[in-house]
C-alpha cells in the first residue's frame, strides 16, 4: 500500500496544484495521452497520484480511500457535515479562492440585508403563493446559512450550472452561488447582499482522519509534510 | 443494547393503554406526499426528513411524523370527536450526530374535542404521565398561547405583529425584530439611505425576475410607514421580557404572570385558561405543585404546537432527546383543513428511549 494521493483531474485547478507540490520537490504528472486520468510522482518513494474530479474527493477523503486530498474548502464544507472530525485541513494552497455568497436583483433597491431578505420573502409568498426559490448546488451550506440567519419562506431549488441566469428566467427569485470577480453577478444585473457571505473558500490540501495508515505511510507523510515547509 | 423486538413489544402495550383510554388504532402510510410537509415547514424539512421520487408520485417524505397525517385524516373524514393511538417507525436524517437514531418508534395519543380543552390537555398529559410512571423523568410545560396572545394584543401597528408572529417559533430572529421595533437597535445604513432618496425607484439596472416592481414599491411603502411609527413601549418591553422569564411551578407560575398581566391585560383570557388547565390536572390527580411550567418553553422544534406544550427529559441521562413531547396545535388543524377547525392536543412517546434507561437502571 502507499500514501494515495487525490488531486483533481483536469483544468487550471490540477495545473495549479501540479504547480503547487513542484515548488516543495514534488513532481506531479498526468501519463498516457491526455485523456487517460493516470499520473506518477516524482520526488518522494511511496506516494501514488490518484486523478478525481474535484467534487469526489471529499467524499474519498471521508471514505478514507485517498491519504491526502486537494480540493475546495465549499465542497468539503458542503458535502462533509462532519468535516472536522472526518478531515484535518493541512495548507490552503493560495488559489481557487472563491466566496460562497447569496445574490438577488440590482433592482431590488428594498433588499440590502439578509433581514431585507426575509421581509421580501414573506411579502412574495403572499403575492405569489410559493416561497421565494434561491437557486444553488450549495444545499447544506445555504439551508443552515439561512436558517441560522432567521430567513423563513425560502425554498431551495437546485441549479447545477449558469446559476446566474435563473433569475431572469424566472425559475428563481435569488442564488446562492460562488464568485470570484463578480463578473458573471454584474452581467447578469445581481447584488452580492451586505452580510450575505456564506464561506470564503479556497484550495485546500487536507488529510483524512479515516484513512489507514500503516507505519510506512506514516514515515511518508511526516517527509512530505517537512517538504512543504520548504518553498523552492 | 435495546432490541428491535422489544422496543415492538413495548410499543404494542402502550398502544394498548391508549386504546383502552378511548383512542382508536390509525396507521398513516411510510411515504407521504412532500408538498403538504414542505407547505407546513419549508426549507427545515428537507433537512430532517429522507425525500425519495418517483416519476409518478414526485417528491415523497419518509414519515418523519405522525401528527400531520392523522391531523389531515382526521380533517377529511374523521367524525367529532375523536381520540387516535398509533405506533410505528418514524425517520429524521441525522447529519451532525451520529449517536442519535435516524428511524425510531414512536407511540402516540391525539385527542380532537370542542368540549373542554383544559381537560382534554389534562388527559393528555396525565395518560403520558401514566406510561412513564416507575422512570424517574422531569415533566416541563408551557404555553405557547401566553406569548401569541401577548404579541397579538400590543399596541403597534397591524404588520410589526404580523412579523413578530412568523418568527415566535425563532427565538433569536424574534428578538432582533422586537429591539428594532422598540427602536433598541439602530436602523441599518442601506436602509436609512432608501428612506431618504427622493426617488428610490429611479433607477438604470433592467428589471428582472419574478418580483415586480409593484412588489418593491409597496415593500418601500411599508419601511416608510414603520419608519412612521412610534417604539414599542418600554412598558411593553419590560411585559415580555417578565413574561419570557416566568420559570416556576405550576400555582406560582401561574401567580407571576398575573403580575405580569397588569402590563399585559392581553394575555388575561390565555392566563384564564392557564388556571383552569391546573385544576384539571388537579383533578385527574397529577401534582400540579411540583410541576415545572416555562413560559418559553417549546419555542424551538415545536413549531406548530399552539398552545398547551409538555415534555419529559431523563435528567440523569442529559445525552438522550426528550423521552415524550405534546402539546396543543388548533392553528395546524385550521391549515390542514381546507376552511375547517378543531381545537387538538395529543404527543407522541418513545419505547425505545424508556428501554434504555429501564436497562441503565438495573
Amino acid at each position: 500500500m502507499s500514501l494515495k494521493l487525490g488531486v483533481p483531474s483536469k483544468g487550471r485547478l490540477m495545473e495549479k496544484t501540479f504547480t503547487w507540490f513542484e515548488k516543495r520537490g514534488v513532481s506531479l504528472s498526468r501519463t498516457g495521452s491526455d485523456r487517460e486520468y493516470a499520473g506518477k510522482v516524482d520526488g518522494i518513494e511511496n506516494v501514488q497520484l490518484v486523478l478525481l474530479s474535484a467534487g469526489e474527493i471529499p467524499r474519498e477523503l471521508a471514505a478514507g480511500r485517498v491519504h491526502l486530498g486537494v480540493t475546495g474548502t465549499d465542497l468539503v464544507h458542503e458535502k462533509l457535515p462532519r468535516w472536522e472530525q472526518q478531515v484535518e485541513e493541512i495548507a490552503p494552497l493560495g488559489f481557487g479562492q472563491a466566496d460562497l455568497i447569496i445574490a438577488v436583483p440590482n433592482c431590488w433597491v428594498d433588499v440590502d440585508t439578509l433581514d431585507d431578505l426575509d421581509a421580501a420573502a414573506s411579502a412574495f409568498r403572499e403575492v405569489h403563493g410559493h416561497r421565494m426559490r434561491i437557486a444553488t448546488k450549495y444545499h447544506r451550506l445555504v439551508r443552515e446559512f439561512l436558517t441560522d440567519s432567521g430567513v423563513a419562506d425560502f425554498a431551495l431549488v437546485d441549479s447545477q450550472g449558469a446559476t446566474e441566469g435563473t433569475v431572469a428566467n424566472e425559475t428563481a427569485e435569488g442564488i446562492a452561488d460562488i464568485t470570484s470577480t463578480g463578473e458573471t453577478l454584474r452581467a447578469n444585473h445581481l447584488k452580492i447582499l451586505s452580510d450575505g457571505l456564506i464561506l470564503r473558500s479556497q484550495a485546500t490540501l487536507w488529510r483524512s482522519r479515516e484513512a489507514q495508515y500503516s507505519a510506512r505511510d506514516k514515515a511518508t507523510l511526516e517527509t512530505l509534510l517537512d517538504m512543504f515547509e520548504t518553498v523552492k | 443494547m435495546v432490541k428491535r423486538s422489544d422496543i415492538q413489544a413495548r410499543a404494542a402495550m402502550m398502544r394498548v393503554r391508549f386504546e383502552a383510554a378511548g383512542g382508536q388504532v390509525v396507521d398513516p402510510p411510510l411515504l407521504q406526499p412532500a408538498g403538504t410537509l414542505l407547505d407546513l415547514y419549508g426549507e427545515d424539512i428537507r433537512a430532517r426528513a429522507y425525500v425519495t421520487t418517483d416519476a409518478l408520485r414526485g417528491e415523497q417524505m419518509m414519515r418523519p411524523d405522525f401528527t400531520v397525517p392523522v391531523v389531515q385524516m382526521h380533517m377529511r373524514d374523521g367524525a367529532e370527536p375523536a381520540r387516535y393511538t398509533y405506533s410505528g417507525e418514524v425517520f429524521r436524517r441525522q447529519e451532525h450526530d451520529p449517536d442519535r437514531s435516524n428511524e425510531y418508534v414512536q407511540v402516540g395519543y391525539e385527542v380532537f374535542d370542542r368540549d373542554d380543552p383544559a381537560a382534554a390537555d389534562a388527559e393528555v398529559f396525565s395518560l403520558f404521565a401514566l406510561q412513564l410512571r416507575g422512570l424517574s423523568l422531569r415533566a416541563a410545560t408551557g404555553d405557547i398561547g401566553i406569548l401569541i396572545a401577548a404579541v397579538q394584543g400590543l399596541k403597534t401597528t397591524e404588520r410589526r405583529k404580523a412579523a413578530l408572529m412568523r418568527h415566535l417559533w425563532r427565538p433569536r430572529r424574534f428578538r432582533a425584530l422586537l429591539d428594532r421595533f422598540a427602536g433598541r437597535t439602530p436602523v441599518p445604513a442601506s436602509r436609512e439611505a432608501l428612506l431618504a432618496s427622493e426617488n428610490p425607484m429611479g433607477f438604470d439596472t433592467p428589471m428582472i425576475g419574478k418580483r415586480k416592481a409593484a412588489e418593491i414599491e409597496a415593500r418601500i411603502e411599508a419601511l416608510r410607514e414603520d419608519a412612521d411609527t412610534g417604539p414599542i413601549s418600554d412598558t411593553e418591553m419590560v411585559g415580555l421580557d417578565s413574561l419570557l422569564a416566568v420559570r416556576e411551578t405550576m400555582p406560582f407560575a401561574l401567580e407571576q404572570l398575573r403580575d405580569v398581566a397588569v402590563d399585559l391585560p392581553q394575555i388575561s383570557p390565555a392566563l384564564d385558561r392557564l388556571e383552569a388547565r391546573i385544576a384539571a390536572l388537579a383533578a385527574r390527580g397529577v401534582n400540579v405543585h411540583d410541576l415545572d411550567f416555562e413560559a418559553a418553553y417549546g419555542r424551538t422544534s415545536m413549531e406548530y404546537y399552539d398552545g398547551f406544550v409538555f415534555g419529559f427529559y431523563a435528567e440523569r441521562r442529559p445525552d438522550l432527546p426528550p423521552i415524550a413531547t405534546g402539546g396543543r396545535y388548533d392553528a395546524l388543524t385550521r391549515q390542514l383543513g381546507n376552511g375547517t377547525e378543531i381545537p387538538a392536543v395529543g404527543g407522541v412517546l418513545r419505547p425505545d428511549l424508556m428501554l434504555e434507561i429501564e436497562e441503565g437502571a438495573q
